[in-house]
């Protein structure tokens, strides 16, 4: 059985490739001079995290998850919808919007906004209370084959969080060309999903992820993630999500 | 070998200039400077925990890793290790990098009780009406452009030794302002990297960038202008 005890967070809907359940329904059309000469500007909305403010204490302060998701990510959610009044990319799934603005490496004006509205939804999802530890059956075992070790899969995550030069995200991708799991890094708001690969967790290491619980203990951040909030469970269903995409072959991800 | 004669260790030390090079160990290494006024000084335009974390905590840390890349650096280069030279670059400019802006930055600021925020007078002040239009335009594009970068970096007043002109510019990261122009000298730097502002301001920078300049020091600001125009 993969998913022994916990709760799940959320509805199954924590897959990276569909867009989130609570944003509307948008058609791909071309943009309407009617409708951008209109009042209606809200696109897309501010998505909630899947558990109260205070259920991620004393690893993460109510405080934080309040101004992190209620100031920082609305203010990308509102940025990305003023740009999108007037943009060309009105109708597209929030995914989609990422992929494009991201223009090959040139990032158009959108591309902030909309990378960081989609990381931040990602990151609450890659939380949970009483989260931490390690997997277990089939992702566990992917870890293994990959990283050789859970140990050594979490010592390269740390690292790899603790050496990013500035702000920006530490990932765990699987990567769809190698079929197999890696840890990569990104500068500021940009995503992996413009390199083609899939998302499986995300950590913010920008300083206003850490910085009024942690202060400069960048490392005290990390592990706290690692042991006690990082959620097996999304994990579990996003690497199901992923299958449909990337065969891994042996071990058959997940198993019942 | 050519290399290690190129880059003896006086010559490794001068060529990386910087603040007393101290010599430990036959490299030259770096230490981190005394403020010129106390933490709680700049109150309450940056708060004195602020001000204690960003010094004793970010800045020391920078230079601890800039001493430990120079050494790593001196090793490299003594074992004719190109690879590992060119692989040390980053940690040197990131970490060189901190130490040198934040060095910069607290000789930029002043408590106002000994003049910090007066506005500046003399060369400088009629410069920056020339090549700004006004004292507070200047502010208006400094506040603009620090609040419009994305991540982590500083926006700078800089000036172009050769030209002798002035302009705003921003990095990002540590990046120092050297990185964008040979000829910018930086004259005033404001450090628009979270820690910089956080446990007071929160996600709000522009009210960090409208308040510090209630304790920029003009004065050094315009000493460093007239020395490098003289």
């Amino acid at each position: 059985m993969l998913l022994p005890t916990r709760g799940l967070p959320a509805a199954p809907s924590l897959s990276p490739a569909s867009p989130p359940p609570s944003l509307p329904a948008l058609r791909r059309r071309r943009p309407n001079p009617s409708r951008r000469s209109s009042k209606v500007v809200s696109y897309y909305a501010l998505t909630t995290p899947p558990y109260k403010p205070e259920a991620l204490e004393p690893y993460m302060s109510k405080r934080t998850v309040e101004l992190h998701w209620g100031k920082h990510q609305q203010d990308y959610v509102d940025g990305l919808n003023k740009q999108l009044a007037t943009s060309p990319f009105y109708g597209y799934t929030l995914e989609e919007l990422v992929k494009e603005a991201y223009n090959n490496g040139n990032p158009l004006p959108e591309y902030n906004n909309a990378a960081q509205v989609w990381n931040h939804h990602f990151f609450w999802e890659s939380m949970q209370p009483d989260g931490g530890g390690s997997p277990e059956g089939g992702v566990l075992r992917q870890i293994e084959k990959d990283f050789g070790s859970f140990f050594n899969f979490r010592e390269e995550f740390v690292r790899s969080a603790l050496s990013l030069l500035g702000s920006g995200w530490v990932w765990l991708v699987l990567k769809r060309n190698e079929k197999k799991l890696a840890v990569v890094r990104t500068r500021n708001a940009i995503s992996p999903l413009a390199a083609g690969d899939i998302p499986i967790i995300s950590l913010d290491l920008w300083e206003h992820a850490y910085y009024l619980d942690y202060k400069d203990d960048r490392r005290a951040y990390v592990s706290n993630f690692m042991d006690h909030l990082v959620s097996w469970n999304s994990v579990t269903l996003r690497m199901m999500r992923a299958e449909a995409f990337v065969n891994l072959g042996e071990p058959n991800i997940p198993e019942f | 070998m050519a290399l290690r004669t190129l880059t003896s260790k006086k010559t490794l030390a001068l060529a990386l200039g910087g603040v007393r090079p101290l010599v430990a160990r036959g490299v030259a290494t770096f230490t981190l400077p005394d403020l010129p006024y106390d933490y709680g000084a700049l109150e309450p335009a940056i708060s004195g925990e602020i001000m204690r974390l960003h010094h004793q905590k970010h800045h020391a840390t920078y230079v601890t890793n800039y001493n430990k890349a120079l050494e790593q650096l001196d090793a490299a280069v003594s074992k004719g290790d190109a690879s590992s030279v060119v692989q040390l670059q980053g940690a040197i400019k990131f970490n060189g990098g901190g130490h040198v802006n934040h060095s910069i930055f607290w000789k930029n600021l002043k408590p106002i009780s000994e003049g910090g925020g007066e506005p500046p007078h003399g060369k400088l002040g009629w410069a920056i009406d020339e090549d700004f239009g006004s004292f507070e335009k200047l502010i208006k594009k400094m506040n603009a452009e620090g609040a419009a970068v994305q991540g982590s970096g500083w926006v700078w007043l800089a000036l172009d030794k050769e030209a002798k002109k002035l302009s705003v510019e921003t990095t990002a990261n540590q990046d120092p302002l050297v990185t964008k122009g040979a000829n910018l000298v930086p004259l005033l730097g404001i450090d628009v990297w979270e820690h910089a502002y956080y446990l007071q301001y929160k996600n709000v920078r522009p009210d960090y960038l409208n308040n510090i300049w209630k304790v920029v020091n003009w004065k050094y600001a315009g000493e460093e202008y007239e020395n490098v125009t003289a």
